[in-house]
């Protein structure tokens, strides 16, 4: 196991909360109510955490005055390998709820895999993490049902989401070359054995929602590759503005 | 009853108030107590979530991780602010749907320093040190108010705020140990946000219709020119301390007083933003109602789904 291969495979767990967590704070303020707003600053700051401890131990792998800012903020677009689901807009509150639930139920089920890593570290940040996470996962389940089974209007709109955002699920379960030599060396999880209970954990919750689990079996991918939506570059564009116009500052 | 009888229980609650009482919410209290402490707090809340916009502005933009998730804390912090602030204005039987609908229709007001774009990093460091040190000033006597309610709300409140100032003054001094190009970013947010965040303090003293009212019922321990200087004096020495310059030519150390004199204020420009007409009026009070009336729908789901899950209890019990 190479350090830049473990590196490598630290940016594609922690891109993916960098990433929603960046979203979910362009909310702040703007949110349906004070109740909604706290809650969903809340959950950015608990992923806004688990990035730096991520990036903290990543920037100590590479070494050569790396440290979680030059990791988080001095990478090009196609070097991000976050998911494509994460990237999506906040069209309406439904598409944020929606998001944010297909995306929880999966970082359970993995952070409760990262938690048996062999490296300390990762197990260390799986085991505080999946606290918070677990909180996230009831927030956004609480809101899948109030939203699915509430009025006319909601349930369309929740539905709408869903069905608009399915098509990015697969990609959770995508592995690469470097998965396989982390899997193999104890350290990562093994995604495949995620997607059954992920997918029986979704319909189950859409169904108690009254809510229609779609049958698009069309799928996008690409995020891990660096591929990503073009809503990516404007993320970037807002998170890296102070680091691009004013490099090598300390804030 | 009698206007005698009124008279007394009157001059009972004046008693309670003057022997330092609190005074609750199923207590009697004269309507106009009632209503200045509904405006008062009301106010307050309003500031709490207005000010989340300018502030909010940054967060996707904070130029470190670390500076990033202070500033999500912090924005969170003044949201729960606004949330004890108007639990407490509910107590005194407004509903807070109606207090929104005064923010909205621009009946009540809110404290006008918000009404000013943040338009560099900064900005943030300037509001946290001057603004949340202002509000500071403004509010640690509060926190003996004679409304329970408030002055309790008060206590948490003023906790926070001398943190959020802390960490202001913290960007500030990053800046100014920084770059040429922060220390030049720095002094810029201090020259902008300097007079706006005196005049916080409101009219002077000549000018303000309600302090006496106010200093009786403990809603006011200082007028409003004592607080100011105490701004004054308390801030000029630490924009000293980080090498920066308050941008008045009046401002002179005065030995007699053991206080800063300092330049007149434009009030003209205080008017101007008080009635709506500052840079950002339009654009704040936009900012929350789309939020409220794009929330519609949710908070109407929300309210349909209990009401459902109420339903199946009650049958189920049955
Ligand atoms: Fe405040
Ligand atoms: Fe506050
Ligand atoms: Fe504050």
């Amino acid at each position: 196991m190479m350090k830049e291969e473990l590196y490598e495979y630290i940016l594609g767990v922690a891109d993916n909360s960098l990433i929603l967590g960046q979203r979910l704070g362009e909310l702040c303020g703007h949110g349906p109510s004070l109740e909604t707003d706290i809650a969903c600053t809340n959950i950015s700051l608990d992923l806004f955490g688990q990035t730096r401890s991520y990036f903290q131990y990543a920037a100590k792998l590479i070494g050569n005055d790396a440290t979680e800012d030059t990791v988080a903020f001095l990478r090009t677009e196609r070097e991000y390998r976050n998911v494509l689901l994460v990237e999506q807009p906040n069209t309406d509150f439904a598409y944020t709820i929606a998001r944010q639930f297909l995306f929880d139920v999966f970082h359970f089920l993995f952070l409760d895999q990262l938690k048996n890593s062999n490296d300390l570290n990762l197990s260390a940040i799986a085991n505080k993490a999946i606290k918070e996470v677990s909180y996230h996962q009831r927030f956004s389940t609480d809101w899948i049902k109030r939203l699915g089974d509430g009025t006319p209007e909601s349930a369309q709109r929740i539905q709408a989401a869903i069905d608009d955002l399915w098509r990015y699920t697969d990609e959770l379960f995508h592995t690469s070359n470097i998965d396989d030599k982390i899997i193999e060396a104890g350290i990562g999880v093994n995604l495949s054995e995620l997607k059954d209970p992920y997918y029986s954990r979704v319909i189950q919750v859409l169904e108690e929602s009254k809510l229609v689990t779609p049958e698009s079996k069309w799928f996008q991918k690409g995020g891990k590759a660096g591929v990503h939506t073009e809503h990516m570059g404007y993320i970037l564009s807002d998170m890296q503005y102070m680091q691009r116009t004013f490099p090598n500052m300390t804030w | 009853m009698s206007e005698n009888q009124i008279k007394n229980i009157e001059a009972e609650f004046d008693a309670r108030i003057a022997r330092d009482e609190k005074i609750e919410p199923k207590d009697w209290m004269p309507e106009k107590y009632r209503q200045t402490h509904i405006r008062q707090i009301s106010q307050h809340a309003h500031s709490e979530i207005v000010g989340m916009l300018p502030e909010g502005n940054w967060i996707t933009r904070a130029p470190s991780l670390r500076r990033k998730v202070a500033l999500l804390a912090k924005v969170q912090d003044e949201a729960g602010h606004g949330l004890y602030l108007y639990s407490a204005c509910e107590t005194l039987g407004i509903s807070r749907d109606e207090l929104y609908e005064q923010l909205h229709t621009g009946k009540a007001k809110y404290s006008s320093i918000f009404n000013y774009p943040t338009i560099t990093w900064a900005d943030i460091g300037a509001i946290g040190w001057l603004v949340d040190g202002a509000a500071i000033i403004n509010q640690v006597p509060l926190c003996n108010t004679s409304y329970g309610p408030y002055a309790r709300a008060m206590i948490r409140v003023c906790k926070e705020e001398s943190f959020h100032q802390r960490q202001g003054y913290e960007i500030m001094m990053t800046l100014a140990e920084g770059t040429k190009e922060q220390k030049t970013m720095a002094q810029d947010a201090l020259n902008r946000w300097w007079w706006p965040s005196l005049m916080m303090f409101g009219p002077t003293d000549a000018e303000s219709v309600h302090t006496a009212q106010s200093m009786k019922w403990k809603l006011k321990r200082k007028t409003n020119d004592e607080l100011r200087q105490q701004f004054v004096d308390q801030t000029v020495p630490q924009a000293e301390l980080i090498g920066l310059t308050v941008p008045d030519p009046d401002l002179k150390w005065n030995d007699e007083r053991q206080s800063y004199d300092f330049g007149a204020i434009d009030w003209d420009e205080f008017w101007q933003v008080v009635k709506g007409h500052g840079p950002m009026n339009k654009q704040r009070i936009n900012a929350r109602v789309s939020a409220w009336e794009n929330g519609e729908w949710v908070r109407d789901a929300a309210m349909a789904y209990a009401k459902k899950q109420e339903e199946s209890r009650t049958k189920q019990a049955m």
